[in-house]
């Protein structure tokens, strides 16, 4: 393999992977502070997509990413304080079907105020042909959006859940409920507001990876189950391993296909996952005593 | 105890026989179609339901396996050995008689495994996968098991849309009847096939092995494995302070779910006279999954009326173009309100006095 | 009307379908027809367009006073693109609803799994779905609609005999109407003197294909890429191309005949080339095309309609109903006779071509149901050559 291919590959994979990766944080911030995956979370990446795109007729197009982040927090809110805030102590199983229930009607929902044709936002600098040149590697531009988002997210989160007291709050009712309870924390209230930030995040993903990857009903579902197994290979809770598990899978992804036929990747790059699964079994950066504490 | 698990069987068989009377009576024998499919469906979502319920490990890869039942007996019945006919693999089939020849389209020779060699072939691989991946996944828990059952199924998905033997997205048709039994004095054959004359043969078939599906489960359950197994669900850490070898049961209930999905698999495969992708997809694992929580976890019946229910009325198309919608909206509904289970509302007494011998 | 309640009763239906079944009045002068789409799942592009157009032509046929003063039925199943539920509901149609033809399905996966099932229940199907394998070998009651998957090819590999492109590279998506493409061209090849370089199927959902491209575009031979698929992949792999700054020349299949994908891939669409039927381009038709007035009215009823544009895929519906209407006014609520109509049809002009059966051909159309398109500041125009 020649090195400019073996760069053609990385870049590819790196795409791939800050993909994956954006959609990972969303599930990482529920999980820490309820200890539950959103199975939805796909859908809230679809709804950012959609919700801008239609937004993008009467406004322009930042304005319009923002109000689609806006309106999903409002949509992420409004589920659970639906579906999830009144039960009692409910187990880590009902939340799971609960929150596949949820991702299920989402998207029928989408596909019949949408219809199933594609859309997708214009690119936000350039055009679909536009590139810039590392060497003899060309890359879009929006996958330089994508990824200073992936960073940009992953900063944030970490000052929010170290520096700020709302974080800490958070993170403390993720780590004891009943403790968090007994400091006077309203765990209520953190949980709702996990929802909004992770269905803003999701959102957010869902409107810089548009251009890319095109925004249809049913496009949450295949980047939920990729966004799941990063968020999982990572080693669930941790943002930053998020990151480094998606950019490997993506790379893994982009150099199977120099050797095995396109069609079997997906088998290979999950073949290889559940091989590092049993190897590790609580992810490859995350610890078993932390792990322990919020199995079902 | 036993008398009424006896009764409830009885009383299944019993309302076996009253639905094709009915049909019967009123000229609608074509729902029989449905009844059967939803029946092989059944068998899938009990066996799941055995899992999830009393060993308590959820399994979103349990398509998967029926998949690789349907595939396999499929594929093995149509696809054209007589290239393979001197490798070793075929003269053993051949010298135990497990081969059919034919001719096809342009007359040449067809050679293909006979469907109950096939079937045996199938299910067999079904269990020694299921054995293969248990154990280390089974190892796993909460969302790391959920995440390794999926990308077991995955994978079995994906191998099947890529493999031109398997006949990539379009699947595998033009799949033969299953003849179980010839036709012996005055019976006719009992073959495994959708033709409209053998509708009431494959009805009764279908939930003849849903019946006994179910009676073994029940057997399961009432054991001292069984035992075991709820004490599975309840606390794992308790069961092994008892003495129980719980990775060992975990590992047998997997099997034996596995083995009930790939059977349902073959089954239906023969009586659609196909099969596709879509049923190995990761949302009919998601749709199993949900129908045993519908019916309940750890209510063996609850799971088999609202399993084949459900899914008689999807098959009809009853929900139309809501059928996914429908789907998801009882199952946020019954997860919310009735967690234990439809059958655990206010029907819940009613049902208990008849099949207290499935309960706890 | 009476047995129709005890269908319902003995099925134990929900309330919704008793409302369903109180709101439907089956007088006497009723003619069913099934339809099997996958207007939901993965095929919903294909389906969704289809199941519209059919639905389209019904009501207008019945507020125009119906056929021979009976009215049609349509009977919309959403298989939601899986062979099992196309199995369950083609036997729901023929031997519950008794219909007189059944439309659809949209995928070649579900029209192979009910080849048998029409077939034995002597019922007319007239399948949505582009492989070849559904109509050859010929089943006296199945035909297909869509343009053959060889013509296609042909139409692709002359004009690339005519640019001297002599080794190639084959992407496909992992669905039926890529599979049979791809099948298809691999077959063909070798007797225009192409030779395949690579042959890659990527999924349906795939999100970004840059790193296929990478592979594809380190082989120097590869002188032009065949795209075919109906998915979204089918235009990423277009700025994929563009992006990479590969700028062999693009064919794709007539699955690219949604104005959508070329929107889609924006600026990398320029240049593609692909096979279509003529409707995306029925403004640059000459006025006694037999097919003209047709398209006209199809695109300006559909866009009037659903306030979307019309796509190739709804012609296949529109077509397939049309057929089946036509052979109702001649043979009446039988379905012998109307697939003998069908059969029977010589010159019937259709969005997809000018159809015309015969015993031994199922699919009625000739290589000149295509013609050559590419796209041009967004927009399809005929192909011209360079």
């Amino acid at each position: 393999m020649s090195l400019d291919l073996f760069f053609q590959y990385l870049f590819a994979g790196i795409t791939y992977g800050s993909i994956y990766a954006i959609v990972a944080i969303g599930f990482n911030i529920i999980y820490n502070a309820t200890g539950i995956i959103n199975f939805a979370q796909g859908e809230f990446v679809m709804l950012g997509g959609m919700i801008s795109i239609s937004l993008l007729q009467f406004m322009p197009l930042p304005l319009a990413i923002a109000g689609a982040v806006v309106i999903t927090m409002g949509i992420g809110a409004l589920i659970e304080i639906l579906f999830i805030r009144w039960l009692e102590s409910p187990s880590v199983l009902r939340l799971i079907i609960i929150t596949i229930g949820i991702s299920i009607l989402l998207r029928e929902l989408a596909l019949h105020v949408w219809g199933e044709s594609i859309r997708s936002l214009p690119y936000f600098y350039g055009n679909e042909i536009t590139t810039f040149s590392l060497g003899s590697v060309h890359l879009s531009p929006q996958v330089m959006w994508v990824i200073t988002a992936c960073a940009v997210m992953v900063g944030g989160l970490n000052v929010f859940f170290k520096g700020t007291p709302i974080g800490r709050e958070m993170r403390a009712c993720a780590a004891n409920r009943t403790a968090a309870m007994l400091c006077g924390i309203n765990t209520r209230n953190m949980v709702t507001l996990s929802f909004m930030l992770s269905a803003g995040i999701g959102a957010l993903a869902g409107c810089v990876m548009s251009p890319i990857t095109y925004t249809q009903y049913d496009s949450g579902a295949s980047l939920a189950i990729k966004g799941f197994t990063v968020a999982i290979l990572g080693g669930l809770g941790n943002s930053m391993a998020a990151v480094a598990a998606g950019i490997l899978l993506g790379i893994l992804e982009a150099f199977s296909v120099s050797v095995v036929p396109l069609a079997f990747q997906d088998a290979i790059s999950i073949a290889i996952l559940l091989l590092i699964l049993f190897v590790k079994p609580h992810g490859l950066f995350g610890s078993s005593e932390a792990a322990r504490l919020k199995d079902f | 105890m036993k008398r009424r698990k006896n009764l409830a069987i009885a009383a299944l068989c019993l309302a076996a026989v009253c639905v094709h009377l009915l049909t019967l009576l009123t000229g609608t024998q074509f729902y029989l179609t449905q009844a059967t499919m939803a029946a092989y469906y059944g068998l899938v979502i009990i066996g799941l339901g055995a899992l999830m319920g009393y060993a308590g490990q959820i399994s979103i890869g349990h398509a998967g396996f029926f998949a690789i039942g349907g595939y396999l007996a499929a594929s093995l019945t149509t696809r054209n050995l007589a290239v393979f006919q001197e490798t070793w693999p075929l003269r053993g089939l051949d010298a135990l008689n497990m081969l059919k020849t034919g001719q096809d389209l342009s007359g040449d020779l067809l050679l293909t495994v006979s469907p109950w060699a096939a079937c045996g072939i199938a299910v067999t691989t079904a269990a020694l996968i299921a054995l293969v991946i248990g154990i280390p996944v089974l190892k796993l828990k909460g969302h790391y098991l959920a995440m390794a059952t999926l990308g077991f199924g995955t994978i079995i998905y994906r191998i099947l849309l890529a493999s031109p033997y398997f006949g990539e997205a379009d699947g595998i048709s033009e799949v033969p009847g299953f003849t179980l039994l010839p036709a012996m004095g005055t019976l006719g054959p009992i073959v495994v096939s959708g033709d409209a004359g053998l509708r009431v043969v494959n009805y009764y078939l279908a939930w003849g092995v849903l019946i006994v599906g179910t009676l073994l489960l029940l057997n399961l359950i009432g054991s001292r494995v069984g035992r075991a197994l709820r004490s599975l669900h309840s606390s794992e850490e308790a069961a092994e302070a008892a003495g129980i070898d719980t990775s060992r049961f975990k590992l047998q209930v997997f099997v034996l779910s596995a083995v009930y999905a790939a059977i349902a698999g073959v089954l239906l495969t023969h009586f659609n006279g196909g099969i596709g992708p879509s049923e190995a997809s990761v949302m009919k694992s998601v749709r199993y999954v949900a129908l045993v929580a519908v019916g309940g976890m750890t209510n063996l019946w609850g799971t088999l009326l609202m399993g084949v229910g459900l899914t008689f009325l999807s098959l009809r198309g009853v929900f139309g173009t809501y059928d996914d919608a429908v789907f998801g909206m009882i199952l946020i509904f019954v997860m919310l309100f009735a967690p234990e289970g439809i059958l655990s509302l206010r029907l819940k007494l009613f049902f208990q006095k008849i099949f207290l011998g499935a309960r706890s | 009307m009476n047995k129709r309640v005890q269908h319902y009763l003995g099925g134990c239906v929900t309330g919704v379908l008793l409302l369903a079944a109180s709101l439907q009045t089956a007088q006497a002068g009723t003619v069913k027809v099934g339809a099997i789409f996958a207007v939901t799942g993965p095929a919903s592009f294909l389906g969704g367009p289809e199941a519209r157009s059919a639905e389209m032509v019904v009501e207008k046929i019945n507020k125009a006073g119906g056929i021979n003063g009976n009215t049609i039925e349509l009977i919309v199943k959403d298989s939601a693109g899986s062979s099992e539920k196309a199995v369950s509901f083609a036997k729901q149609l023929i031997e519950e609803d008794k219909v007189v033809a059944i439309i659809g399905p949209s995928t070649s996966g579900e029209s192979m799994a009910v080849k048998k099932i029409a077939e034995e229940g002597k019922t007319l199907l007239i399948s949505c779905a582009a492989a070849e394998v559904i109509v050859d070998p010929v089943a006296s009651y199945v035909f297909k609609t869509p343009q053959k998957d060889s013509f296609a090819a042909q139409k692709i590999f002359e004009e690339m005999q005519r640019l001297k492109i002599s080794t190639i590279a084959i992407a496909a998506g992992n669905d039926g109407f890529g599979k049979a493409g791809k099948e298809q061209l691999e077959k063909m090849a070798p007797t225009f003197g192409i030779k395949v370089a690579a042959s890659e199927t990527y999924d349906s959902k795939a999100t970004d294909l840059s790193a296929l491209v990478a592979k594809l575009k380190a082989d120097p031979a590869i002188g032009a890429v065949i795209n075919w698929s109906v998915v979204p992949a089918q235009a990423i792999i277009a700025k994929n191309m563009r992006q990479a700054g590969w700028n062999v020349p693009l064919f794709q299949s007539h699955g690219f005949g949604n104005i959508k994908y070329a929107e889609a891939a924006g600026a990398a669409a320029e240049g593609i080339i692909f096979p279509c039927g003529r409707l995306l381009i029925v403004d640059s038709l000459a006025d006694n095309n037999p097919q003209k007035g047709l398209l006209i009215q199809y695109k300006s009823e559909y866009e009037a309609k659903y306030k979307e544009d019309a796509s190739a895929f709804g012609g296949y519906a529109f077509d397939a109903i049309n057929m089946v209407v036509a052979a109702i006014k001649k043979a009446g609520n039988d379905r012998a006779k109307v697939r003998d109509a069908v059969e029977g049809l010589t010159k019937f002009p259709g969005v997809g071509g000018i159809f015309s059966f015969t015993p031994q051909d199922h699919n009625g159309l000739d290589i000149d149901s295509f013609a050559m398109l590419t796209v041009k500041d967004g927009k399809f125009i005929p192909y011209k050559g360079q």
